[in-house]
Protein backbone atom coordinates (compact mmCIF):
# COMPACT_ATOMS: atom_id res chain seq x y z
CA UNK A 1 0.00 0.00 0.00
CA UNK A 2 1.32 3.39 -0.99
CA UNK A 3 2.02 5.63 1.95
CA UNK A 4 -0.08 8.77 1.89
CA UNK A 5 -2.35 10.75 4.15
CA UNK A 6 -5.93 9.58 4.65
CA UNK A 7 -7.99 11.70 2.21
CA UNK A 8 -10.73 14.03 3.39
CA UNK A 9 -14.41 13.61 2.54
CA UNK A 10 -14.09 16.46 0.01
CA UNK A 11 -11.16 14.73 -1.69
CA UNK A 12 -13.10 11.49 -1.90
CA UNK A 13 -16.09 13.30 -3.38
CA UNK A 14 -13.83 15.00 -5.93
CA UNK A 15 -12.72 11.54 -7.03
CA UNK A 16 -16.30 10.29 -7.13
CA UNK A 17 -17.21 13.26 -9.36
CA UNK A 18 -15.18 11.53 -12.08
CA UNK A 19 -17.60 8.56 -12.03
CA UNK A 20 -20.38 9.27 -14.52
CA UNK A 21 -23.78 7.63 -14.62
CA UNK A 22 -23.55 4.92 -17.29
CA UNK A 23 -26.97 5.86 -18.73
CA UNK A 24 -26.56 9.63 -18.45
CA UNK A 25 -22.82 10.22 -18.95
CA UNK A 26 -23.21 13.99 -18.67
CA UNK A 27 -23.87 13.70 -14.93
CA UNK A 28 -21.68 12.28 -12.18
CA UNK A 29 -23.05 9.95 -9.55
CA UNK A 30 -22.46 12.75 -7.02
CA UNK A 31 -24.59 15.21 -9.02
CA UNK A 32 -27.35 12.62 -9.32
CA UNK A 33 -27.41 12.20 -5.54
CA UNK A 34 -26.50 8.51 -5.75
CA UNK A 35 -23.45 8.96 -3.49
CA UNK A 36 -24.60 9.42 0.09
CA UNK A 37 -21.32 9.22 1.96
CA UNK A 38 -17.62 8.49 1.60
CA UNK A 39 -15.27 7.82 4.48
CA UNK A 40 -11.57 6.94 4.43
CA UNK A 41 -9.61 5.32 7.22
CA UNK A 42 -6.17 3.73 7.39
CA UNK A 43 -7.83 0.45 6.43
CA UNK A 44 -9.56 1.69 3.31
CA UNK A 45 -12.48 3.55 1.83
CA UNK A 46 -16.20 3.01 2.41
CA UNK A 47 -18.55 4.58 -0.15
CA UNK A 48 -22.29 4.52 0.54
CA UNK A 49 -24.62 4.73 -2.44
CA UNK A 50 -28.39 4.59 -2.87
CA UNK A 51 -30.30 3.29 -5.90
CA UNK A 52 -32.41 5.71 -7.94
CA UNK A 53 -35.04 3.01 -8.56
CA UNK A 54 -34.96 -0.46 -6.95
CA UNK A 55 -34.72 -2.01 -10.36
CA UNK A 56 -32.01 0.27 -11.73
CA UNK A 57 -29.78 -2.13 -13.68
CA UNK A 58 -26.91 0.35 -13.64
CA UNK A 59 -26.16 -0.04 -9.93
CA UNK A 60 -23.75 -2.96 -10.42
CA UNK A 61 -21.86 -1.05 -13.07
CA UNK A 62 -21.74 2.05 -10.87
CA UNK A 63 -20.28 -0.03 -8.06
CA UNK A 64 -17.60 -1.39 -10.37
CA UNK A 65 -16.78 2.07 -11.67
CA UNK A 66 -16.39 3.37 -8.14
CA UNK A 67 -13.89 0.57 -7.48
CA UNK A 68 -12.08 1.40 -10.70
CA UNK A 69 -11.90 5.11 -9.76
CA UNK A 70 -10.29 4.25 -6.43
CA UNK A 71 -7.92 1.63 -7.84
CA UNK A 72 -4.32 2.82 -8.09
CA UNK A 73 -5.00 5.53 -5.50
CA UNK A 74 -3.26 3.56 -2.77
CA UNK A 75 -6.20 3.92 -0.41
CA UNK A 76 -6.44 0.27 0.58
CA UNK A 77 -9.64 -1.73 0.27
CA UNK A 78 -12.75 -0.18 -1.26
CA UNK A 79 -16.13 -1.15 0.13
CA UNK A 80 -19.33 -0.01 -1.58
CA UNK A 81 -22.37 -0.14 0.68
CA UNK A 82 -25.99 0.21 -0.38
CA UNK A 83 -28.49 2.18 1.66
CA UNK A 84 -32.22 2.70 1.12
CA UNK A 85 -32.67 5.40 3.74
CA UNK A 86 -33.54 8.10 2.97
CA UNK A 87 -35.10 7.09 -0.34
CA UNK A 88 -33.52 8.77 -3.35
CA UNK A 89 -35.30 11.79 -4.79
CA UNK A 90 -34.68 14.07 -7.76
CA UNK A 91 -34.91 16.95 -5.28
CA UNK A 92 -31.23 16.23 -4.53
CA UNK A 93 -30.25 17.27 -8.04
CA UNK A 94 -28.74 20.79 -8.06
CA UNK A 95 -29.33 23.62 -10.55
CA UNK A 96 -26.03 22.99 -12.29
CA UNK A 97 -26.89 19.34 -12.83
CA UNK A 98 -30.33 20.28 -14.18
CA UNK A 99 -28.76 22.71 -16.64
CA UNK A 100 -26.35 20.00 -17.82
CA UNK A 101 -29.24 17.62 -18.37
CA UNK A 102 -31.16 20.11 -20.50
CA UNK A 103 -28.07 20.92 -22.55
CA UNK A 104 -27.66 17.18 -23.11
CA UNK A 105 -31.21 16.95 -24.50
CA UNK A 106 -33.02 15.58 -21.44
CA UNK A 107 -35.67 17.77 -19.80
CA UNK A 108 -34.70 18.12 -16.11
CA UNK A 109 -37.06 16.93 -13.36
CA UNK A 110 -39.75 19.34 -12.25
CA UNK A 111 -41.63 19.40 -8.98
CA UNK A 112 -42.74 16.15 -7.46
CA UNK A 113 -46.40 15.29 -7.64
CA UNK A 114 -48.74 15.17 -4.71
CA UNK A 115 -49.18 11.84 -3.05
CA UNK A 116 -52.76 10.93 -3.95
CA UNK A 117 -53.35 7.29 -3.23
CA UNK A 118 -54.89 6.48 -6.57
CA UNK A 119 -53.96 9.36 -8.82
CA UNK A 120 -55.92 8.58 -11.95
CA UNK A 121 -55.08 11.83 -13.61
CA UNK A 122 -51.69 13.43 -13.47
CA UNK A 123 -51.48 17.15 -13.00
CA UNK A 124 -51.00 18.97 -16.27
CA UNK A 125 -47.25 19.11 -15.89
CA UNK A 126 -45.45 21.52 -18.17
CA UNK A 127 -42.23 20.16 -19.56
CA UNK A 128 -40.04 22.42 -21.66
CA UNK A 129 -38.53 21.07 -24.86
CA UNK A 130 -34.78 20.90 -24.23
CA UNK A 131 -34.14 21.73 -27.90
CA UNK A 132 -36.37 24.66 -28.89
CA UNK A 133 -37.56 25.57 -25.34
CA UNK A 134 -41.21 25.39 -26.40
CA UNK A 135 -43.77 24.55 -23.73
CA UNK A 136 -46.05 22.95 -26.34
CA UNK A 137 -44.99 19.42 -25.49
CA UNK A 138 -46.84 16.19 -25.05
CA UNK A 139 -46.00 13.07 -23.05
CA UNK A 140 -45.96 9.91 -25.14
CA UNK A 141 -45.12 7.44 -22.41
CA UNK A 142 -44.41 7.51 -18.71
CA UNK A 143 -41.62 4.99 -19.30
CA UNK A 144 -38.53 5.69 -21.35
CA UNK A 145 -35.22 4.01 -22.05
CA UNK A 146 -34.63 3.79 -18.31
CA UNK A 147 -37.00 3.80 -15.34
CA UNK A 148 -36.00 7.36 -14.44
CA UNK A 149 -37.07 8.88 -17.78
CA UNK A 150 -40.31 9.38 -19.71
CA UNK A 151 -40.80 9.97 -23.44
CA UNK A 152 -42.12 13.29 -24.76
CA UNK A 153 -42.50 14.96 -28.12
CA UNK A 154 -42.34 18.68 -28.89
CA UNK A 155 -45.33 19.93 -30.89
CA UNK A 156 -43.33 22.90 -32.22
CA UNK A 157 -40.02 21.46 -33.36
CA UNK A 158 -41.41 17.88 -33.65
CA UNK A 159 -38.41 16.57 -31.76
CA UNK A 160 -38.97 13.57 -29.47
CA UNK A 161 -37.07 13.87 -26.20
CA UNK A 162 -36.80 12.35 -22.75
CA UNK A 163 -37.71 13.89 -19.42
CA UNK A 164 -35.94 12.98 -16.20
CA UNK A 165 -39.02 12.23 -14.08
CA UNK A 166 -39.53 14.00 -10.77
CA UNK A 167 -39.41 11.22 -8.22
CA UNK B 1 -36.95 -13.29 16.32
CA UNK B 2 -37.77 -16.54 14.55
CA UNK B 3 -40.50 -14.76 12.58
CA UNK B 4 -38.10 -12.36 10.87
CA UNK B 5 -36.73 -14.66 8.16
CA UNK B 6 -40.11 -16.11 7.09
CA UNK B 7 -41.69 -12.66 7.23
CA UNK B 8 -39.08 -11.05 4.98
CA UNK B 9 -39.10 -14.10 2.71
CA UNK B 10 -42.81 -13.81 1.89
CA UNK B 11 -42.45 -10.10 1.13
CA UNK B 12 -39.61 -10.92 -1.25
CA UNK B 13 -41.23 -13.99 -2.84
CA UNK B 14 -44.39 -12.04 -3.76
CA UNK B 15 -42.30 -9.50 -5.62
CA UNK B 16 -39.85 -11.85 -7.31
CA UNK B 17 -42.57 -14.13 -8.67
CA UNK B 18 -44.74 -11.25 -9.86
CA UNK B 19 -41.68 -9.47 -11.28
CA UNK B 20 -40.82 -12.56 -13.30
CA UNK B 21 -44.40 -12.86 -14.57
CA UNK B 22 -44.39 -9.22 -15.70
CA UNK B 23 -40.96 -9.68 -17.31
CA UNK B 24 -42.51 -12.35 -19.56
CA UNK B 25 -44.02 -9.45 -21.53
CA UNK B 26 -40.59 -8.24 -22.57
CA UNK B 27 -40.61 -8.35 -26.37
CA UNK B 28 -44.35 -9.21 -26.40
CA UNK B 29 -45.98 -5.93 -25.28
CA UNK B 30 -48.99 -4.72 -27.28
CA UNK B 31 -47.15 -1.51 -28.21
CA UNK B 32 -43.51 -0.49 -27.81
CA UNK B 33 -44.18 2.00 -24.99
CA UNK B 34 -46.06 -0.65 -23.03
CA UNK B 35 -43.34 -3.22 -23.60
CA UNK B 36 -40.87 -0.75 -22.07
CA UNK B 37 -43.27 0.16 -19.26
CA UNK B 38 -43.81 -3.46 -18.20
CA UNK B 39 -40.08 -4.19 -18.37
CA UNK B 40 -39.47 -1.22 -16.07
CA UNK B 41 -42.16 -2.35 -13.63
CA UNK B 42 -40.69 -5.87 -13.65
CA UNK B 43 -37.25 -4.45 -12.87
CA UNK B 44 -38.65 -2.48 -9.94
CA UNK B 45 -40.33 -5.57 -8.49
CA UNK B 46 -37.24 -7.74 -8.91
CA UNK B 47 -35.09 -4.96 -7.42
CA UNK B 48 -37.41 -4.71 -4.41
CA UNK B 49 -37.21 -8.51 -4.04
CA UNK B 50 -33.41 -8.39 -4.18
CA UNK B 51 -33.26 -5.89 -1.33
CA UNK B 52 -35.70 -7.95 0.75
CA UNK B 53 -33.86 -11.25 0.05
CA UNK B 54 -30.62 -9.64 1.26
CA UNK B 55 -32.32 -8.75 4.55
CA UNK B 56 -33.92 -12.21 4.71
CA UNK B 57 -30.61 -13.97 4.12
CA UNK B 58 -28.96 -11.91 6.87
CA UNK B 59 -31.86 -12.65 9.25
CA UNK B 60 -31.62 -16.37 8.55
CA UNK B 61 -27.87 -16.36 9.19
CA UNK B 62 -27.17 -19.46 7.08
CA UNK B 63 -25.07 -17.63 4.51
CA UNK B 64 -27.73 -17.63 1.80
CA UNK B 65 -27.62 -14.52 -0.37
CA UNK B 66 -30.32 -13.18 -2.70
CA UNK B 67 -29.27 -15.48 -5.56
CA UNK B 68 -29.38 -18.58 -3.36
CA UNK B 69 -32.87 -17.67 -2.19
CA UNK B 70 -34.17 -16.86 -5.67
CA UNK B 71 -32.57 -19.64 -7.70
CA UNK B 72 -31.90 -22.55 -5.36
CA UNK B 73 -35.24 -23.13 -3.69
CA UNK B 74 -38.03 -25.31 -5.07
CA UNK B 75 -41.69 -24.36 -5.43
CA UNK B 76 -42.65 -25.87 -2.05
CA UNK B 77 -40.14 -23.53 -0.38
CA UNK B 78 -41.66 -20.40 -1.89
CA UNK B 79 -44.08 -18.44 0.31
CA UNK B 80 -45.66 -16.10 -2.22
CA UNK B 81 -49.44 -15.82 -2.53
CA UNK B 82 -51.02 -17.82 -5.38
CA UNK B 83 -52.24 -14.56 -6.92
CA UNK B 84 -48.76 -13.57 -8.18
CA UNK B 85 -47.82 -16.95 -9.69
CA UNK B 86 -50.81 -17.25 -12.04
CA UNK B 87 -49.80 -17.09 -15.72
CA UNK B 88 -49.56 -13.62 -17.21
CA UNK B 89 -52.69 -14.23 -19.29
CA UNK B 90 -53.70 -11.58 -21.79
CA UNK B 91 -52.86 -7.90 -21.31
CA UNK B 92 -56.04 -7.35 -19.29
CA UNK B 93 -55.10 -10.06 -16.78
CA UNK B 94 -51.63 -8.61 -16.34
CA UNK B 95 -52.87 -5.03 -15.96
CA UNK B 96 -55.71 -5.87 -13.54
CA UNK B 97 -53.31 -7.94 -11.44
CA UNK B 98 -50.84 -5.03 -11.43
CA UNK B 99 -53.53 -2.70 -10.13
CA UNK B 100 -54.60 -5.15 -7.42
CA UNK B 101 -51.05 -5.88 -6.30
CA UNK B 102 -49.76 -2.29 -6.53
CA UNK B 103 -52.53 -0.96 -4.27
CA UNK B 104 -51.80 -3.80 -1.83
CA UNK B 105 -48.06 -3.13 -1.99
CA UNK B 106 -48.54 0.59 -1.39
CA UNK B 107 -50.72 0.06 1.69
CA UNK B 108 -48.43 -2.65 3.04
CA UNK B 109 -45.21 -0.75 2.46
CA UNK B 110 -46.58 2.53 3.84
CA UNK B 111 -47.16 0.65 7.08
CA UNK B 112 -43.77 -1.09 6.92
CA UNK B 113 -41.98 2.22 6.37
CA UNK B 114 -42.66 2.74 10.09
CA UNK B 115 -41.23 -0.68 11.00
CA UNK B 116 -38.99 -0.90 14.07
CA UNK B 117 -36.58 -2.76 11.79
CA UNK B 118 -34.76 0.22 10.25
CA UNK B 119 -33.49 -1.67 7.20
CA UNK B 120 -36.95 -2.96 6.35
CA UNK B 121 -38.35 0.54 6.89
CA UNK B 122 -35.84 1.89 4.35
CA UNK B 123 -36.69 -0.67 1.68
CA UNK B 124 -40.39 -0.07 2.35
CA UNK B 125 -40.09 3.71 1.94
CA UNK B 126 -38.38 3.12 -1.40
CA UNK B 127 -41.05 0.66 -2.50
CA UNK B 128 -43.85 3.10 -1.60
CA UNK B 129 -42.58 5.57 -4.20
CA UNK B 130 -42.48 2.88 -6.86
CA UNK B 131 -45.87 1.39 -5.97
CA UNK B 132 -47.39 4.86 -6.47
CA UNK B 133 -46.45 5.11 -10.10
CA UNK B 134 -47.20 1.44 -10.67
CA UNK B 135 -50.75 2.22 -9.50
CA UNK B 136 -50.94 5.24 -11.78
CA UNK B 137 -49.80 3.15 -14.75
CA UNK B 138 -52.14 0.20 -14.15
CA UNK B 139 -55.16 2.29 -13.04
CA UNK B 140 -55.06 4.33 -16.24
CA UNK B 141 -54.97 1.14 -18.28
CA UNK B 142 -57.80 -0.49 -16.32
CA UNK B 143 -59.99 2.57 -17.05
CA UNK B 144 -58.92 2.57 -20.69
CA UNK B 145 -59.74 -1.12 -21.12
CA UNK B 146 -62.87 -1.20 -18.96
CA UNK B 147 -64.37 1.97 -20.39
CA UNK B 148 -63.21 1.07 -23.90
CA UNK B 149 -64.56 -1.21 -26.62
CA UNK B 150 -66.91 -4.13 -26.02
CA UNK B 151 -63.97 -6.48 -26.49
CA UNK B 152 -61.63 -4.66 -24.08
CA UNK B 153 -64.42 -4.26 -21.51
CA UNK B 154 -65.27 -7.97 -21.67
CA UNK B 155 -61.64 -8.97 -21.28
CA UNK B 156 -61.06 -6.58 -18.38
CA UNK B 157 -64.20 -7.83 -16.60
CA UNK B 158 -63.16 -11.44 -17.16
CA UNK B 159 -59.72 -10.68 -15.70
CA UNK B 160 -61.30 -9.05 -12.63
CA UNK B 161 -63.64 -12.03 -12.15
CA UNK B 162 -60.90 -14.64 -12.61
CA UNK B 163 -58.40 -12.91 -10.30
CA UNK B 164 -60.81 -11.89 -7.56
CA UNK B 165 -60.92 -15.23 -5.76
CA UNK B 166 -57.12 -15.08 -5.38
CA UNK B 167 -57.11 -11.67 -3.67
CA UNK B 168 -58.34 -12.94 -0.29
CA UNK B 169 -55.02 -14.59 0.44
CA UNK B 170 -53.28 -11.21 0.36
CA UNK B 171 -55.05 -10.30 3.60
CA UNK B 172 -54.85 -13.60 5.51
CA UNK B 173 -52.75 -13.35 8.65
CA UNK B 174 -50.87 -16.32 10.10
CA UNK B 175 -48.59 -16.65 13.15
CA UNK B 176 -45.63 -15.18 11.28
CA UNK B 177 -47.63 -12.04 10.41
CA UNK B 178 -49.04 -11.72 13.92
CA UNK B 179 -45.65 -12.13 15.61
CA UNK B 180 -44.04 -9.64 13.23
CA UNK B 181 -46.87 -7.18 13.87
CA UNK B 182 -46.68 -7.65 17.64
CA UNK B 183 -42.94 -6.89 17.55
CA UNK B 184 -43.55 -3.69 15.56
CA UNK B 185 -41.53 -5.13 12.65
CA UNK B 186 -44.41 -6.09 10.38
CA UNK B 187 -48.11 -5.53 9.96
CA UNK B 188 -51.16 -7.73 10.16
CA UNK B 189 -52.31 -7.89 6.50
CA UNK B 190 -55.96 -8.25 7.48
CA UNK B 191 -55.87 -4.59 8.58
CA UNK B 192 -55.24 -3.55 4.96
CA UNK B 193 -58.30 -5.22 3.45
CA UNK B 194 -60.82 -2.38 3.81
CA UNK B 195 -58.55 0.32 2.42
CA UNK B 196 -57.54 -1.95 -0.47
CA UNK B 197 -61.15 -2.67 -1.36
CA UNK B 198 -62.06 1.02 -1.26
CA UNK B 199 -59.23 2.03 -3.58
CA UNK B 200 -59.69 -0.83 -6.01
CA UNK B 201 -63.47 -0.34 -6.13
CA UNK B 202 -63.00 3.33 -7.00
CA UNK B 203 -60.89 2.46 -10.04
CA UNK B 204 -63.14 -0.42 -11.15
CA UNK B 205 -66.21 1.82 -10.97
CA UNK B 206 -64.52 4.50 -13.05
CA UNK B 207 -63.67 1.75 -15.50
CA UNK B 208 -67.39 0.73 -15.62
CA UNK B 209 -66.37 -2.67 -14.29
CA UNK B 210 -68.34 -4.68 -11.74
CA UNK B 211 -66.79 -5.65 -8.41
CA UNK B 212 -67.30 -9.42 -8.01
CA UNK B 213 -69.29 -10.75 -5.10
CA UNK B 214 -67.76 -14.24 -4.88
CA UNK B 215 -67.17 -15.29 -1.31
CA UNK B 216 -64.87 -18.28 -1.79
CA UNK B 217 -61.19 -17.40 -1.75
CA UNK B 218 -58.23 -19.55 -2.80
CA UNK B 219 -55.30 -19.93 -0.42
CA UNK B 220 -52.18 -22.00 0.21
CA UNK B 221 -49.17 -20.06 -1.07
CA UNK B 222 -48.01 -18.91 2.36
CA UNK B 223 -47.87 -22.59 3.38
CA UNK B 224 -45.96 -23.63 0.26
CA UNK B 225 -49.03 -25.20 -1.38
CA UNK B 226 -48.87 -23.72 -4.84
CA UNK B 227 -50.64 -24.04 -8.16
CA UNK B 228 -48.88 -26.09 -10.82
CA UNK B 229 -47.97 -22.81 -12.54
CA UNK B 230 -45.24 -21.85 -10.04
CA UNK B 231 -43.14 -24.96 -10.72
CA UNK B 232 -43.22 -24.36 -14.46
CA UNK B 233 -42.28 -20.73 -13.96
CA UNK B 234 -39.38 -21.57 -11.63
CA UNK B 235 -38.08 -24.19 -14.10
CA UNK B 236 -37.60 -21.47 -16.63
CA UNK B 237 -36.40 -18.82 -14.18
CA UNK B 238 -33.85 -21.04 -12.42
CA UNK B 239 -32.48 -23.19 -15.23
CA UNK B 240 -29.44 -21.06 -16.08
CA UNK B 241 -28.39 -20.48 -12.47
CA UNK B 242 -28.77 -24.18 -11.66
CA UNK B 243 -27.04 -25.42 -14.81
CA UNK B 244 -24.07 -23.12 -14.30
CA UNK B 245 -23.76 -22.46 -10.55
CA UNK B 246 -21.66 -19.42 -9.76
CA UNK B 247 -21.58 -18.19 -13.36
CA UNK B 248 -21.45 -14.45 -13.89
CA UNK B 249 -22.05 -12.43 -17.02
Amino acid sequence: MVNRAVPSRAELFALLETVKDPEIPVLSIVELGIVRDAVATDAGVVVTITPTYSGCPAMHEIEQEIRAAFADQGLGSVEVRMTYTPAWTTDWMGEEARAKLEAYGIAPPGRRETDDLVPLRRHAATVRCPYCKSLQTERKSEFGSTACKSIWVCRDCRQPFEEFKAF
Amino acid sequence: MSFLFPYLLRLADDRLVLGHRVSEWCGHGPILEEDIALANVALDLIGEATALYKLAGAAEGQGRNEDALAYFRDAVDFRNVLFVELPKGDFAVTIVRQLFFSVYSLLQMEALSKSTNAELAGVAAKTVKEARYHIRHSAQWVVTLGDGTDESHARAQRAVNDLWRYTGELFLADDVDREAAAAGVGIDPSTLADAWRTQVTEVLQRATLTVPTVAYMQRGGRDGKHTEHLGHMLDEMQIVARSHPGASW
